[in-house]
């Protein structure tokens, strides 16, 4: 029984966590700047966003890696601290975890490298799966409880990470995808194929992450349950959409009111871990815990029509009968 | 034409070769795209035509598709890879002949922002629909866009931002446009996941567009303005 099974065995459901680089930015992280370097730089502010989550409810923090392996590094020219950079991201998350009032469980982010594997782009199989295993060395040996891959759109860069993770060490490994277009990943993939490709690799749990909208990741995880009842199912959607706001400022549309609605939603369509994504704060988690703990009146959804809708999720439209057979 | 049967292209009409062309294009067949272009000059058909009503042709079918959500992005990453192939072996024919300019397009992600998957993508759809593209790559400056600007003057700049944190800086490259007064000289088309059409009105870009489809779309629209406008 891994820790996600264990934690499991006692409640139906798991609180995770919201936004990071939100957060970090409110802290004063620069336009552009690399959020893995405050590990280092500033990890007291790191342990403070994992500790207001906590105090919200959380009992799964992610881990400040998301842009963590080589690829994404060297944008920053930190190519060759990727050991060192999610090694502190982990010791900062167990620090904060060790110190809660409740089990909270460290989970090790992991994004996408932001490269395209061959033949679409230039990234070898051999060398995405490299990466990930660096940056799981960093995570496993900083002291996280579980690997969680997210925000991917590519089912081969999932394998490279789950492959490159399990090379370094033995942990329960999570994975999601974003559903972002037309109700599909950007690379095309259905939540349905997602979940049957995934569930062969014995992963911990799989679900949606991220995304374009609410009804995009609630329809996910219903196609995701309908294939497998057993898997544990992971929905963290955006706090709503972003908008561009009247007075010149980036809003979303998901107030902890609606992401409230949205947790208890989305656990009675069979997700059990429940957090939020871009957008979304320590008051998005506590409104969410509230609902799932019954303690607030849930508002009910109205799914926006013609705003993807998720219905593309179920019935893709048909591809175009153009394929000709080589002679 | 069953699946079986083997193509001859030298027995294909004018018609039938720009139809294999636009569904190798559509599956993505480099090699089948080459050889093609390289039969079509070789019955003498103009490098323009054959650029026009073979390849742009083609593309659009990838593009309305890929809007239309039947394709998704490594279908059409692979179907303008091969797009790419047939346009290696016309460029030079088609500076050679002297054929009309579809247009020209400076693109790059603004500062701070290191993503390029989309900006990718419109850079491959735009050559598809025949303009010459000049890709800056991520993380650029306001220097670097004027300085690109001054060298290769497009028609076009193109700037993407995915993150919110990094879109408002497409309006300090606008503000710099305007007081170099070269903004009305060109037009601009911004993009990425967290832009609207109300951000780009505020920032007073010319067009917002959702995804590689439209932009060409609205490339084309506005490239057929400037030249109408450019007549009179």
């Amino acid at each position: 029984m891994n820790v996600l099974q264990k934690q499991l065995a006692t409640q139906n459901y798991l609180i995770l966590d919201g936004a990071m680089g939100t957060m970090l930015f409110a802290l004063g992280l620069a336009q552009g700047g690399a959020p893995e370097l405050w590990n280092v730089e500033h990890p007291e502010r790191i342990q403070e966003v994992h500790r207001r989550y906590i105090e919200a409810g959380s009992q799964v923090v992610l881990t400040n890696s998301f842009g963590g392996t080589r690829y994404r590094l060297k944008l920053h020219d930190l190519q060759d601290r990727v050991y060192e950079l999610n090694k502190a991201a982990a010791e900062n998350a167990r620090q904060a975890a060790d110190a809660a009032p409740h089990p909270v469980l460290v989970a090790g982010s992991m994004g996408p490298t932001g490269e395209l594997l061959e033949p679409l782009g230039n990234m070898t199989f051999a060398d995405c799966r490299a990466a990930f295993a660096e940056q799981t060395r960093g995570l496993a040996d900083g002291g996280v409880d579980i690997l969680w891959i997210e925000t991917m759109s590519h089912l081969d860069e999932v394998r490279a990470a789950v492959e490159g993770a399990r090379l370094v060490c033995s942990l329960p490994i999570a994975a999601t995808l974003s559903f972002d277009t037309n109700g599909r990943t950007m690379m095309g993939v259905t939540a349905k194929q997602a979940i049957t490709t995934m569930r062969e690799w014995k992963l911990a749990a799989v679900g949606a992450n991220c995304g374009n909208n609410l009804p995009d990741t609630m329809a996910a995880i219903a196609a995701m349950r309908a294939v497998d009842r057993e898997m544990p199912l992971i929905a963290k959607a955006n706090a709503g959409v972003p908008r561009w706001g009247s007075n010149s400022a980036l809003e979303y549309d998901g107030t902890p009111a609606v992401m409230a609605g949205y947790a208890y939603h989305v656990h009675q369509m069979g997700a059990q871990l429940i957090g939020a994504c871009c957008g979304s704060s320590p008051e998005t988690i506590r409104a969410m815990t509230a609902a799932l703990k019954g303690e607030i009146p849930v508002v009910q959804l109205v799914m926006p029509v013609g705003a993807g809708g998720g219905t593309a999720v179920n019935s893709p439209p048909p591809p175009r009968s153009r394929k000709r057979q080589r002679p | 034409m069953s699946d079986e049967e083997e193509i001859i292209l030298a027995e294909l009409s004018r018609e039938e070769l720009y139809e294999l062309m636009h569904e190798d294009l559509y599956d993505g067949y480099a090699a089948e795209i080459e050889a093609e272009v390289h039969e079509a000059l070789s019955r003498g058909y103009t490098p323009y035509e054959i650029l026009t009503d073979g390849l742009v042709a083609g593309m659009d079918i990838v593009g309305i598709d890929f809007r239309d959500g039947i394709l998704f992005v490594p279908e059409v990453l692979m179907a303008a890879k091969a797009m790419k192939a047939g346009m290696a072996i016309l460029r030079p024919l088609l500076a050679e002949t002297g054929a009309p300019r579809i247009g020209k397009m400076v693109i790059g992600t603004v500062k701070g922002d290191i993503h390029d998957i989309g900006k990718n993508l419109v850079g491959m759809m735009m050559e598809g629909a025949g303009f010459e593209v000049i890709d800056l790559g991520i993380n650029n400056s306001v220097d670097k866009y004027l300085n690109a600007i001054k060298e290769h003057e497009p028609d076009i700049l193109g700037m993407s931002a995915l993150l919110t944190t990094t879109m408002p800086y497409m309006r300090v490259v606008i503000r710099a446009l305007k007081d170099e007064g070269i903004r009305q000289d060109i037009i601009v088309l911004v993009g990425g996941a967290p832009l609207n059409e109300a951000f780009a009105e505020d920032i007073e870009a010319d067009a917002y567009c959702r995804d590689a489809a439209v932009a060409v779309e609205t490339a084309k629209k506005f490239m057929m303005i400037k030249q109408n406008n450019s007549k009179q």
